[in-house]
């Protein structure tokens, strides 16, 4: 992507090492408010790596940071939220053994009261979270329930409502569907979409095109820790984004292969040739046949 | 709340909620609700069984008088510097760390006390008490800080950690007190300058229907409470359940886990200055040795107390009952005669009973 003057995040050339491996080179992204930006990489991309460069756990090793157009850089991940841009990790950043309401005030909790008497004020706590909760859709029936007894798409719901109570200017989702079924990934991307109706930036982190494409406005695909396409919705069909994350080239390198094993004959070489033949034409429908070899 | 009565038709309506998963999930929560509610109170198992403790020496022992305020006195007198480090402990280990040195840092607090107060000839400081007590506070705090930031910053468990400064510790102790007085027991607390407020403060007793109760009890009740008060009614109590329940995802949603641990090693050592100076002041002196082994029966208290080893999950109360019962089986085999040195087996016993029951808990708590 281009830089940009409405961005309300945007990173430029952002890389980050650990040691001699590179986890992060050049990577430029960024998201305005309202509108939601897709993250995709498949496993090793450096997805978590990124996240956690724009949620302030790691500092990038190079390029810039900017919120509302202003050069930041976030020591530790209470930053980046008082400034708006909150996370919601993959393992929700939830615990298991602690209430729902305990949760979702967590790391900023309301107090009541003055000085060294000042009290989390739980009735306040317990009334918001059943009350944010209910404008998800979702009953919370006892506040106090722990949330180790929530199913998968309940605990991303408490995580989702949490963030968008604490005023959150950008979203950073972290794969939050992952591990659901479908219809419950549904769920959440319709929360996803509500969160955007309220003008919020989204950065949508996933593996899965399917997910991203009906919510996303731009899509950055990573590979090998590189920007390796970088599309607005308008200029990119679905089935050249999912076969851009099946990763075009290693199809092609699968059809050469195949197509190598049925000229040696042998017992399965027409099922191979066939085979080949089907992923050939499936990368000449989308265009990919022979361009983007190694991005 | 227990007015869940929403009717499994409910589900219908909520066509957008997680389907599937909603609806059996509450008719289970309603069906357990109430027994798994009060099982999942982490100090339940160490109020029931510190009852079931006193009914049977209550049996065993009535003819040997358990039953009196005698016996109660000096059970809650045993029971009280226990009381307090285990309160102190449990905050640590719902934290999700250990300290097993603070039974060295009992030590060096009460020797450090002694030696600044005793006289010049003998090779002590002839300090007034009050100055005396504020360096051993300083001392304690240091190391709860000392040990606190060694943990955060090599990330080692903080067993490991603390076993050391354990071993550290004890041996300044011993060392550094005859460096400077050639002895290992220090006495004659009343009679340095300031004594008789010390006295007053940590080693009054109260005679209540011809039966004395030491001031020391006040002191653990007020340490519980407020420990219980932290816990349940501040945003630190909320920090130190998800420092012990999940670091990482504390630390991701803005918990600055670093300073609430290293603060909770800082409150396990002045926990441990707080005895030491109690007991100083009551026994007149103090002993290299004081402390000795004290910190393995403070994490039992805990664990008894119902307190998990993981972290995450306790309580401050309960772990004050682990003190309780403890005390009642030491004060309940001394005055039944029976031979003190099956005390420490009892003990095992208790604590493996303890943790089993914990666990099953634990678990019924997270099936509900």
């Amino acid at each position: 992507m281009t830089s940009n003057d409405t961005a309300l995040l945007e990173i430029k050339n952002v890389s980050k090492f650990f040691g001699s491996v590179i986890a992060l080179q050049d990577v430029s992204a960024f998201v305005r408010a309202g509108e939601v930006t897709c993250l995709l990489g498949d496993n090793g991309a450096g997805k978590s790596t990124l996240i956690k460069v724009l949620s302030g756990v790691h500092k990038a090793s190079e390029g810039e940071y900017l919120f509302d157009g202003v050069q930041q850089d976030f020591g530790s991940p209470r930053e980046a939220l008082e400034m708006g841009i909150a996370t919601v990790y993959q393992d929700l950043a939830m615990i298991p053994l602690m209430s729902i309401w305990r949760n979702f005030f967590l790391g900023s909790e309301p107090t009541r009261g003055w000085g060294p008497f000042k009290m989390f004020n739980s009735t306040f706590a317990k009334k918001t979270t059943t009350e944010e909760m209910a404008k998800m859709g979702i009953d919370i029936r006892d506040p106090d329930q722990t949330v180790g007894t929530l199913s998968g798409g309940e605990r991303q719901s408490v995580a989702i409502a949490r963030a968008v109570y604490f005023g959150a200017k950008v979203l950073i989702l972290d794969e939050p569907t992952a591990a659901l079924g479908v219809k419950q990934a549904g769920v959440v991307l319709k929360y996803i979409l509500q969160a955007k109706a309220r003008g919020i930036g989204v950065i949508f982190i996933t593996h899965n095109p399917q997910h991203a494409y009906p919510v996303g406005d731009h899509f950055v695909i990573l590979r090998r820790g590189q920007v390796y396409g970088d599309y607005a919705k308008e200029d990119i069909p679905l089935e050249q984004l999912v076969q851009m994350m099946a990763g075009g080239a290693d199809l092609e390198v699968l059809q050469h292969e195949l197509e190598e094993a049925s000229k040696e004959g042998g017992d399965d070489a027409a099922l191979y040739a066939e085979t080949a033949g089907e992923i050939k034409s499936d990368l000449q429908a989308i265009g990919m046949e022979d361009d983007e070899g190694d991005a | 709340m227990t007015s869940n009565s929403g009717p499994p038709p409910d589900a219908a309506t909520s066509e957008p909620a997680p389907p599937g998963s909603a609806p059996p999930a509450d008719e289970r929560v309603r069906k357990t609700s109430g027994l798994s509610r009060l099982l999942s109170r982490p100090e339940l198992g160490a109020i029931v069984g510190a009852g079931l403790v006193w009914l049977f020496f209550a049996i065993v022992a009535y003819d040997n008088n358990f039953v009196s305020w005698a016996t109660t006195a000096s059970i809650l007198n045993r029971a009280a510097p226990l009381g307090i480090l285990a309160v102190a402990v449990a905050l640590l280990m719902i934290g999700g760390e250990f300290d097993l040195s603070i039974g060295s840092i009992l030590g060096f607090a009460g020797m450090t006390i002694m030696v600044l107060i005793y006289p010049t000839a003998d090779g002590g400081f002839g300090w007034g008490v009050w100055p005396a007590i504020l360096l051993a506070l300083v001392f304690a705090l240091a190391i709860g800080f000392f040990n606190g930031s060694l943990v955060i910053a090599t990330k080692l468990p903080s067993f490991i950690i603390t076993l050391a400064t354990l071993f550290i510790f004890r041996g300044l102790t011993i060392a550094l007190t005859r460096q400077f007085t050639n002895r290992t027991q220090l006495g004659d607390f009343d009679e340095a300058s300031g004594a008789a407020l010390a006295d007053t403060l940590f080693a009054t007793d109260f005679t209540i229907l011809g039966a004395s109760f030491r001031v020391a009890i006040v002191w653990w009740i007020a340490v519980a409470a407020l420990a219980t008060w932290i816990l349940l009614r501040t945003k630190w109590g909320n920090w130190i359940f998800g420092s012990g329940g999940d670091a990482n995802s504390a630390r991701n949603v803005g918990v600055p886990v670093s300073r609430v641990k290293i603060g909770l090693f800082m409150t396990t050592a002045f926990a441990a200055f707080l005895v030491a100076t109690i007991q100083a002041v009551q026994f007149n002196g103090s002993d290299t040795l004081r402390g000795f082994g004290l910190e393995f029966q403070a994490i039992i208290a805990v664990v008894v107390g119902g307190t998990l080893l993981t972290g995450g999950y306790g309580s401050a109360i309960g772990a004050s009952f682990g003190a309780l019962i403890f005390a009642m089986v030491q004060q309940g085999i001394i005055i039944t005669g029976v031979d003190g040195d099956w005390f420490q087996v009892f003990v095992g016993g208790v604590l493996v009973i303890a943790v089993i029951f914990n666990n099953y808990v634990r678990q019924q708590a997270a099936k509900r």
